[in-house]
């Protein structure tokens, strides 16, 4: 039997780190009341076990995970990790526990307090990730392209496939400015790596004119007899318009704000950024 | 180019389609772009509205004089026309920095039908085979053009569509008399043919062309007539059938231009009504409603307090109450508050286990409406008292209505008699329910 200690567990914050945290628990056969990443602040009043990342270990956890579940729980399980629901890690250790002991059946709980916290993070980082397709805004600097975002949770991968296959013969860059990740797209070959900061250069004549007309077209389309502020701001949320030109005037560049860029460098020297992957 | 952009983006902008749904394909190298299925939104304009593709008319100058159209040839408005090279560099452009999913292009009549529809097709051949762009397309077929031009504008387009604009022959003849109803479904009925024809071209051969993958559309204008909703639900049901339409669209009519025969200038765009039909027809689509029961002719137009499925639901209230463990699918779509979403994770969790209302709620049933209508286990909702007011007050959308707040007394005043004899039918309602 599962005992709960008052014990938390801490580990780098990788995806494979949290799988040791759950071989770890089931090896002692205790249920640790928090897991903390060594990047954001502990809980104090809990003691504390560092578990080491061992990729063996979590290997064999996540080999498990399709078969004594299924392979929609190994997919559920990455997304959530990805997803930015506080206390993500005790959500997904609670999952496998659940799917560890009810098998298959556990993706039909729906109605279960842990299964559907778990789907409602996974709709959530899935409904962002959407959402970009769209929101995504190109910059075209001579050859490439470039294009920064600020999204809550980790959608990088989540988007990864349709821009890669839209835009094949184009080299572009997708910077994720909250994650301190970026997307980077050549013919032919692609990766997600840590990009710790980028600031976007001026853009030139052609690619300003090009946002000058589009403003012009989004401000042509608007019925005035229908302007319904608050429906927009819920179909398109404002945290996402400070990216989008179309919203922002006549603004010719996207300046980084000195406090973000502060806090991205912080991130770095953390080494939070590999552990996304 | 800005004005030229800016003119010809408000002289299409009453066209109100703008999904980009339908067409799945994937990019290519050489190629820019790719179609994805489930649609995406690049951007929402003050209005609210999605906008998905750069919607633009190739010209606003136009031969016919369609009262309700902001492009008659008889309005005093500036007139831009732009070339076909100019339409594919300006789609391609906004493609590469993802400002849009693609090209919705409509066109004023120049000269001909034959004519303008040349026009069209010499931009999309540009767009496809010269510059290779296999984003999405969406064209306006227009009605009187010659079937092969229409033939070969097909098979370079995802969507095609043609605006049946007004939902009686009497309202076209009055409006639109360079129209006829012959002149629109001609079209129409071409498309459908060539698109059923290309399905079986395309089990024969691979790679058969495709004829508009996306299906046809089209749109009708609500409020610029005095057509009922019963009218435009029926014609929309019959389009559906019939014609095979993928999605039509209902606009609700803003004065642009003065007409006696017209609402006046300062009407207000009946919003709320036009929301009632969009909710109407997704009930015709994905819930297995038909028109007939939704409206008849002692009650023709949809009450504005009520969305249609519950004033259905109050008016059947011998089909309630629904066990939520044991109904079938196609009965719980019909439970007000259960959506096509809520009723597919009732059928999943239901084999885990029996469902209470509790677990109903994290599955994202809007209890507020469905607690009137279901039993879990066989009961009702503990505690649930049905008094007259607190189910109309629960069923009534009262945040829908305030979204869509216009003046009420042009909104109300539409509705005038529907909305009179809806109130005291949904207050016997509730009565009876508190009693039985």
């Amino acid at each position: 039997m599962f005992k709960t200690t008052t014990l938390a567990y801490t580990y780098d914050g990788s995806f494979e780190g949290l799988l040791c945290c759950v071989f770890e628990s089931y090896e002692w056969k205790e249920t640790p009341l928090a897991i903390h990443s060594d990047g954001d602040g502990q809980g104090l009043l809990l003691e504390s076990k560092w578990i080491e990342t061992d990729s063996v270990k979590a290997g064999r956890v996540l080999r498990s995970i399709p078969l004594k579940i299924s392979p929609e729980a190994e997919e559920l399980v990455r997304l959530g990790f990805w997803s930015n629901v506080a206390d993500k890690e005790m959500l997904l250790l609670n999952f496998l526990y659940l799917g560890f002991t009810h098998g298959r059946k556990v993706m039909n709980m729906l109605a279960d307090d842990t299964v559907s916290a778990l789907n409602k993070a996974v709709q959530q980082l899935r409904r962002e990730g959407h959402h970009y397709l769209g929101f995504v805004r190109f910059s075209v600097y001579g050859p490439v392209m470039a294009a920064v975002i600020e999204p809550r949770g980790y959608i990088l991968p989540v988007i990864e496939d349709h821009f890669c296959d839209r835009f094949q013969n184009e080299s572009f860059m997708i910077y994720d400015k909250t994650h301190g990740m970026a997307l980077l797209h050549q013919p032919g070959r692609q990766a997600i790596i840590p990009l710790q900061e980028w600031i976007p250069p001026e853009p030139d004549e052609a690619e300003a004119a090009y946002r000058r007309l589009w403003q012009g077209f989004y401000n042509a389309i608007g019925i005035k007899e229908r302007k319904n502020d608050r429906l927009r701001a819920s179909l398109m949320p404002k945290r996402y318009w400070k990216q989008l030109p179309e919203m922002n005037g006549n603004a010719p560049a996207l300046p980084a704000l000195p406090a973000r860029q502060g806090q991205t460098a912080s991130r770095v020297k953390s080494g939070q950024q590999r552990k996304l992957q | 180019m800005m004005e030229k952009l800016e003119i010809l983006t408000a002289s299409a902008k009453y066209d109100v389609a703008c999904t980009s749904s339908g067409a799945s394909r994937s990019g290519q190298p050489g190629g820019l772009g790719n179609a994805v299925s489930m649609g995406i939104c690049h951007s929402f304009a003050a209005d609210g509205r999605c906008i998905s593709l750069l919607k633009i008319l190739m010209t606003n100058g136009c031969i016919y004089d369609c009262a309700y159209c902001v492009n008659r040839k008889s309005n005093p408005t500036r007139r831009a026309a732009f070339t076909p090279e100019e339409i594919a560099n300006l789609t391609m452009q906004f493609y590469r920095r993802n400002y849009i999913e693609g090209l919705f292009l409509s066109s004023g009549i120049m000269r001909s039908p034959d004519y303008t529809t040349e026009q069209l097709i010499a931009a999309l051949e540009l767009l496809r085979n010269v510059y290779n762009f296999r984003g999405y397309i969406h064209v306006k077929a227009i009605p009187g053009a010659d079937d092969v031009l229409l033939s070969r504008l097909g098979l370079l387009a995802d969507r095609m569509s043609v605006n049946i604009e007004l939902p009686s022959q009497e309202s076209l003849n009055r409006l639109a008399p360079d129209k006829s109803k012959q002149s629109i479904l001609k079209p129409m009925g071409l498309i459908k043919s060539k698109i059923t024809e290309n399905s079986s071209d395309l089990v024969k051969y691979k790679h058969a062309p495709r004829f508009a993958p996306a299906g046809q559309s089209t749109q009708m204008i609500v409020g610029a007539t005095p057509d009922t909703d019963y009218q435009i639900l029926n014609l929309t049901e019959g389009l559906y059938k019939k014609y095979g339409l993928k999605r039509i669209f209902y606009s609700a009519y803003t004065p642009v231009v003065e007409d006696s025969l017209l609402p006046a200038l300062d009407t207000k765009p009946p919003l709320l009504r036009e929301h009632r039909l969009y909710q109407a027809d997704w009930l015709l689509r994905f819930y297995g409603f038909e028109a007939k029961e939704l409206l008849d002719e002692a009650a023709p137009n949809f009450n504005p307090l009520l969305d249609p499925k519950c004033s259905w639901a109050i008016n059947h209230r011998e089909q309630f109450p629904v066990e939520i463990n044991r109904a079938p699918y196609e009965t719980l779509l019909r439970v007000p508050g259960i959506g096509v979403r809520s009723a597919q994770r009732i059928l999943k969790a239901r084999k885990a286990g029996s469902l209470d209302f509790y677990a109903l709620k994290k599955l994202g049933v809007v209890l507020k409406r469905a607690q009137f209508f279901i039993t879990c286990k066989g009961k009702p909702l503990e505690g649930l008292k049905v008094g007259e007011h607190t189910l109309l007050r629960s069923l009534m959308s009262g945040q829908e209505l305030a979204q869509f707040q216009q003046p009420e007394v042009e909104q109300l005043s539409f509705f005038d008699d529907s909305y009179m004899a809806a109130l005291p039918e949904a207050g016997r309602a509730a009565t009876f329910r508190k009693g039985g």
